[in-house]
C-alpha cells in the first residue's frame, strides 16, 4: 500500500462525512448524541445552482412534465425546479459516491451509464443546448417563451431522440428529467419540492405517519388522515399572528 | 509498514448478520476476539430515529445506508468475449456497509430452503435423469442436509422473533402454513403479522385456484418479543419505510435489535469500525492464516494477528479477499479448473402489476412492512413436476405489500405516457387501487460454467486493488422458468378481480441497472470435493484450515428463496463445529 493511496483515501473520507474516525468498541455501546446528522431542511430563497435563464427554462419544463390541473398544482408551484436546483448544488449534482475513475467507455445499455459527466454538468450543458435549439428553430424564442403546446412538442422530440444536441446526450437529459421531476413532486417537502405536500395529497399518501396498527385490519376503507412530513404539518405550528 | 496489534484468538472480517452471530457464539465460548468492520457503527436511537427515518429520497433513492461505489464497485459483462465495464452507481443489487450489514435495511423475509435444495444435483438426477439438465449447468450438492441444519434454522428464527405460521411440525402438516417446507421442531416464536386488504384477496384467490397460501415468515414483529439472549423487540407498526431503511421502532430483526446488545457486553469482544480489511495474511507455507491487514479511516495500515480468521464480509467481498490474498485456486472457466469465483449466481425475479377498479378497491399501499405477505410455494424448487416443462428450478410467489412510497411506487397502466397530464391523471387514479407486489416472483438461479467472478484486469478501487469482475447472463433454463412462474402468478391477480394485469418477465440479457435483489451467491462454495469447492461442509477452507468463510458465497447455486435464513443457519452450524470440534483439535475437520 502506498502513502499516496492513503492520502487520497483520507481526503475522500473527510470529504464524504464527518463521522469517519475509526473507533475501537469494547465493553460499551458506542452511543453519542446525533452521530447520524438530521436532515438539512431546504429553505426558499435564491437559486443556488441554476442561472436565472436556466431556472426559467426549468420551471417551464417541470410544469410540462407535471402540468397544473384544477385540483393539483403543477411541477412549478410544487417546487420541483427548486428541488432539482438544491440537488444539483449538493452531492447528487457532483455524483458524490459514484465510481468515477476512467476509462469511460460506452458499453451496452445493460452495463449501465458510463458517462464522465456529472449530473450538474449534464443539466448545465443540456439547458444551454436546449436554449440554442429553441432559439434557432422557434424564431429566437427560448423554451420558457414558447406556448405550452410547442414546449410539449420540443420535449416529445427529446424523448424520441428526434432532436439531438451536439454537446450532450439529449435523450439522456430527458431521462434524467423523468427521474428528477417526479422525485421533486413526491419527496418529503424538507427537500424543497412537494410544497404543502401537494404531491402526497393528490394520491392520498399520508407521509411519515409511521404507525398503522389501528388501520391494518380495516380492509377496503380509505385512510382518512391528512399527510405529515418530517417537518410536521402547517396546522401543527400555526403562524404567529 | 503496517503497525502490529496484539494477537487475538479470533479476527472476524465484517460485522453483519454472519459476523455478529459468529462473534457472539465464539465470545460465548470464551475466546478473545475482535471484529473489523468497513463501515460505521450504527444504532437505532441515533442513526434512524422515527422522526426522520422515513425519508424516501435520502435512504431509498440516494442509498445512504449502503456502500458507495467510490469505495469499491464491480465490473460487469455478459460473456467472456465482452469488455467488462464498471458499475458506476448501483442497480441490480446494492451492497451494505456498516455494523449490522444488510440486516439493518433488509426486508426480513426469513425463509428456510427445501430439503431437496441441499442435495439438488442428486435429487434432480434421480428424478429426471442426468440428460434433463442443461449441459453447462454446474449445480452441486451442498454437503450438508436440511436435517442437520434444522436446529440452526430454529435458533436463528428464535433469535429474530420471526412471525409466521408453521406448515410442517415434525412431519405433521399444519393448517394455514407452508405444506412444502421441511419438518421443523417447533412453531415460529410469533404468530403471523396482520394482513392488509390486498393480501386477504390474494389468499382467497389462491385458495380458490387450489393452492395453499400462507403468510410469509417475517422478521417484522407481530407483537413485543424478548429473544433468548434477553434482547427485546417492539411490535411493528406497518410504517412502510422498512427495506432500504433502518427500523426506528426496534421492530425489525437486525444484528442491532437481536445480538449486538448482548455481544457488546462481553468483555472478550472488541470491534473496530470504519476499518477495511485489505488482505488475509498467510504464513510461508500458504496453509495457515496469520491474521489480517486492514486500513483505518485515517489511512493508517494495521496488522491484526489471530489464530483463527472468520471471513464474513458478504458474498462478493469474501471472494475478493480470497482472490487478493491468493487463498485457494482461482477459477478458470476455459480450463474448468480452480474454485475461487466458481458457481456465482444471483436471482431470477419478476413481477406482475395489477390494476383494479378505483371505485371498488382501496388498498392503502402505504400500510406495509418489509416482509408482510401472502405467498404460495407450489412452484418452488422441485415442488412440482418439471418433466413436461423442460426446465429446472422455481420460486415462491406472493403479494408482499412492502411500500406505497410515492417516488418508488406509483404504478400506471402500460401504454400511459411517461409524463404530462395523462401521466399525472393515471398516477392519481391508480395509486390506491393498483398492486405492485414488493416481492412478486422470487425465483432461483442455478449455476453455469460461464457465470463466475474474477479480478478485473483494468479497473481499480481506491486502494489501487483490482475490482471484482462479474461475468453473468441468464440462460434459457432461467428464462423458461421465469415465464412459467410469472404466468402462474398473473392468474392469481386475475382471479382477485383485476381489470388489467401487466406481466414484467425477467428477460436476457441480464441488466445491471434494474434492481432485483441483493442476493448474490456462490464464488467460494461448500462441497465435498476440493476440486469443485472452496470450503468443506463446515465452511472451512480446504486450503487454509484456520480460515472459515461465512455467507451466501458458500451456496453452490441459488434456491428460489431469500438467503438469510440459510446464511444464518450455516453460521450457527459452523460456530457449532468450531466449538465442538475445531477448538479441541485445530486442523482440517474433513479429510478429502
Ligand atoms: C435492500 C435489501 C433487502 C434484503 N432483504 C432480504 C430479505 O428480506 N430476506 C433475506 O433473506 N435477505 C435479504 N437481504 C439480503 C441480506 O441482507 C443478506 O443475505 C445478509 O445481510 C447477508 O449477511 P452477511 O453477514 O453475509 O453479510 P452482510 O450483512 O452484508 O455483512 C457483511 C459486512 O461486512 C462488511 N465488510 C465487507 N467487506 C469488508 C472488509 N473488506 N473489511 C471489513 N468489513 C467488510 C460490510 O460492510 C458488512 O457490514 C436483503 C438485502 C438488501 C440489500
Ligand atoms: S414496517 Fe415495521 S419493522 Fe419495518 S421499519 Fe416499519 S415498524 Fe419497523
Amino acid at each position: 500500500m502506498q502513502r499516496r493511496t492513503f492520502l487520497t483515501l483520507a481526503a475522500w473520507l473527510v470529504g464524504t462525512t464527518s463521522l469517519t474516525r475509526a473507533t475501537v468498541i469494547h465493553n460499551r455501546v458506542p452511543w453519542a448524541p446525533h452521530p447520524n446528522s438530521a436532515p438539512e431542511m431546504v429553505r426558499p430563497g435564491p437559486w443556488q445552482f441554476f442561472t436565472l435563464d436556466e431556472a426559467r427554462a426549468m420551471e417551464a419544463i417541470v410544469d410540462r412534465i407535471i402540468p397544473p390541473d384544477p385540483e393539483t398544482p403543477g411541477g412549478k408551484i410544487a417546487g420541483c425546479a427548486v428541488f432539482i436546483d438544491r440537488q444539483l448544488k449538493g452531492p447528487y449534482g457532483s455524483n458524490q459516491g459514484h465510481y468515477t475513475l476512467g476509462p469511460h467507455t460506452k458499453g451496452t445499455q445493460e452495463q449501465g451509464p458510463q458517462s464522465a459527466l456529472t449530473h450538474a454538468e449534464l443539466y448545465r450543458n443540456a439547458l444551454a443546448a436546449l436554449d440554442k435549439h429553441c432559439k434557432s428553430t422557434q424564431a429566437g424564442k427560448s423554451f420558457a417563451e414558447l406556448e405550452a403546446a410547442a414546449q410539449d412538442d420540443v420535449l416529445r422530440k427529446l424523448e424520441s431522440g428526434e432532436v439531438k444536441f451536439e454537446t450532450v446526450d439529449a435523450k439522456g437529459f430527458f431521462s434524467a428529467l423523468l427521474k428528477d421531476v417526479p422525485e421533486g413532486f413526491f419527496a418529503d417537502p424538507i427537500h424543497g419540492g412537494n410544497i404543502d405536500m401537494v404531491g402526497w395529497k393528490m394520491i392520498g399518501f399520508p407521509g411519515i405517519r409511521y404507525d398503522y396498527r389501528d388501520w391494518v385490519n380495516r380492509h377496503n376503507e380509505r385512510y382518512p388522515h391528512p399527510p405529515v412530513s418530517i417537518a410536521g404539518r402547517a396546522d401543527w405550528t400555526p403562524a404567529k399572528s | 509498514m503496517a503497525r502490529k496489534l496484539p494477537r487475538k484468538d479470533v479476527v472476524i472480517v465484517g460485522l453483519g448478520w454472519t459476523g455478529s452471530i459468529m462473534a457472539y457464539e465464539l465470545a460465548d465460548a470464551g475466546l478473545d476476539l475482535i471484529a473489523i468492520e468497513r463501515g460505521p457503527w450504527r444504532n437505532t436511537a441515533t442513526d434512524y430515529p422515527p422522526g426522520y427515518a422515513a425519508d424516501e429520497l435520502r435512504y431509498r433513492i440516494r442509498h445512504e445506508l449502503f456502500l458507495s461505489p467510490s469505495q469499491t464497485t464491480f465490473t460487469f459483462r455478459h460473456k467472456m468475449s465482452e469488455a467488462a465495464l464498471p458499475i458506476r452507481s448501483w442497480g441490480a443489487f446494492m451492497p451494505p456497509n456498516g455494523v449490522g450489514g444488510g440486516g439493518v435495511h433488509w426486508n426480513a423475509e426469513t425463509w428456510r430452503f427445501l430439503p431437496s435444495d441441499f442435495v439438488l444435483k442428486t435429487h434432480l438426477t434421480e428424478r429426471y435423469g442426468v440428460n434433463f439438465l442443461p449441459e453447462d449447468m454446474t449445480i452441486q450438492d451442498w454437503g450438508v442436509t436440511y436435517d442437520e441444519l434444522e436446529p440452526h434454522y430454529d435458533k436463528f428464527e428464535y433469535l429474530c422473533g420471526t412471525s409466521g405460521q408453521a406448515g410442517n411440525i415434525k412431519g405433521t402438516i399444519m393448517d394455514g402454513g407452508n405444506p412444502f417446507e421441511g419438518p421443523r421442531a417447533r412453531a415460529y416464536p410469533n404468530p403471523p403479522q396482520d394482513q392488509p386488504f390486498g393480501h386477504a384477496l390474494f389468499g382467497k384467490a389462491a385458495r380458490d385456484l387450489g393452492y395453499k397460501p400462507f403468510p410469509q415468515p417475517s422478521g417484522n414483529m407481530s407483537r413485543p418479543y424478548q429473544n433468548p439472549l434477553g434482547v427485546r423487540l417492539g411490535p411493528c407498526t406497518y410504517c412502510g419505510f422498512c427495506e432500504w431503511f433502518g427500523c426506528g421502532n426496534y421492530s425489525k430483526a437486525s444484528p442491532q435489535t437481536t445480538v449486538l446488545p448482548a455481544l457488546v457486553r462481553k468483555p472478550n469482544f472488541t470491534a473496530r469500525d470504519n476499518s477495511e480489511v485489505t488482505r488475509i495474511n498467510v504464513d510461508s507455507s500458504g496453509k495457515r492464516a496469520t491474521g489480517v491487514t486492514f486500513v483505518d479511516a485515517a489511512g493508517d495500515e494495521w496488522e491484526q494477528p489471530a489464530d483463527l480468521v472468520v471471513l464474513s464480509a458478504y458474498t462478493i467481498f469474501n471472494v475478493q479477499l480470497l482472490l487478493l490474498s491468493g487463498i485457494g485456486k482461482a477459477y478458470d472457466p476455459a480450463a474448468n479448473t480452480g474454485v475461487i469465483g466458481r458457481n456465482f449466481t444471483h436471482q431470477t425475479t419478476s413481477d406482475v402489476v395489477s390494476f383494479f377498479d378505483p371505485a371498488k378497491f382501496v388498498f392503502n399501499p402505504f400500510i406495509a412492512s418489509g416482509a408482510i405477505g401472502m405467498c404460495i410455494d407450489e412452484f418452488n424448487g422441485d415442488n412440482f413436476d418439471h418433466g413436461p416443462h423442460g426446465f429446472v428450478g422455481g420460486g415462491y410467489m406472493g403479494h408482499v405489500q412492502t411500500n406505497g412510497r410515492p417516488i418508488e411506487t406509483t404504478p400506471v397502466p402500460p401504454g400511459t405516457p411517461l409524463w404530462g397530464a395523462a401521466w399525472k391523471k393515471a398516477v392519481k387514479e391508480n395509486y390506491q387501487s393498483a398492486i405492485k407486489p414488493g416481492t412478486g416472483v422470487h425465483g432461483s438461479m442455478y449455476s453455469y460454467r460461464d457465470v463466475y467472478v474474477d479480478l478485473d484486469p483494468a479497473y481499480k478501487d481506491r486502494f489501487n486493488r483490482p475490482l471484482v469482475r462479474i461475468t453473468m447472463d441468464f440462460h434459457d433454463n432461467e428464462i423458461k422458468q421465469n415465464k412459467f412462474l410469472t404466468d402462474k402468478f398473473a392468474e392469481i391477480f386475475q382471479a382477485m378481480g383485476a381489470k388489467q394485469v401487466h406481466k414484467e418477465y425477467r428477460k436476457a440479457p441480464y441488466d445491471i441497472t434494474k434492481y432485483q435483489t441483493t442476493h448474490l451467491c456462490g464464488g467460494a462454495i461448500m462441497g465435498s470435493d476440493p476440486t469443485t469447492s472452496a470450503l468443506n461442509r463446515f465452511l472451512q477452507s480446504w486450503d487454509v484450515p484456520n480460515l472459515f468463510v461465512l455467507g451466501a458465497s458458500a451456496f453452490p447455486q441459488n434456491a428460489g428463496y431469500n438467503p438469510t435464513g440459510t446464511v444464518a443457519a450455516l453460521a450457527y452450524w459452523t460456530a457449532d463445529a468450531i466449538r465442538s470440534k475445531y477448538l479441541k483439535n485445530p486442523g482440517q475437520l474433513i479429510n478429502a
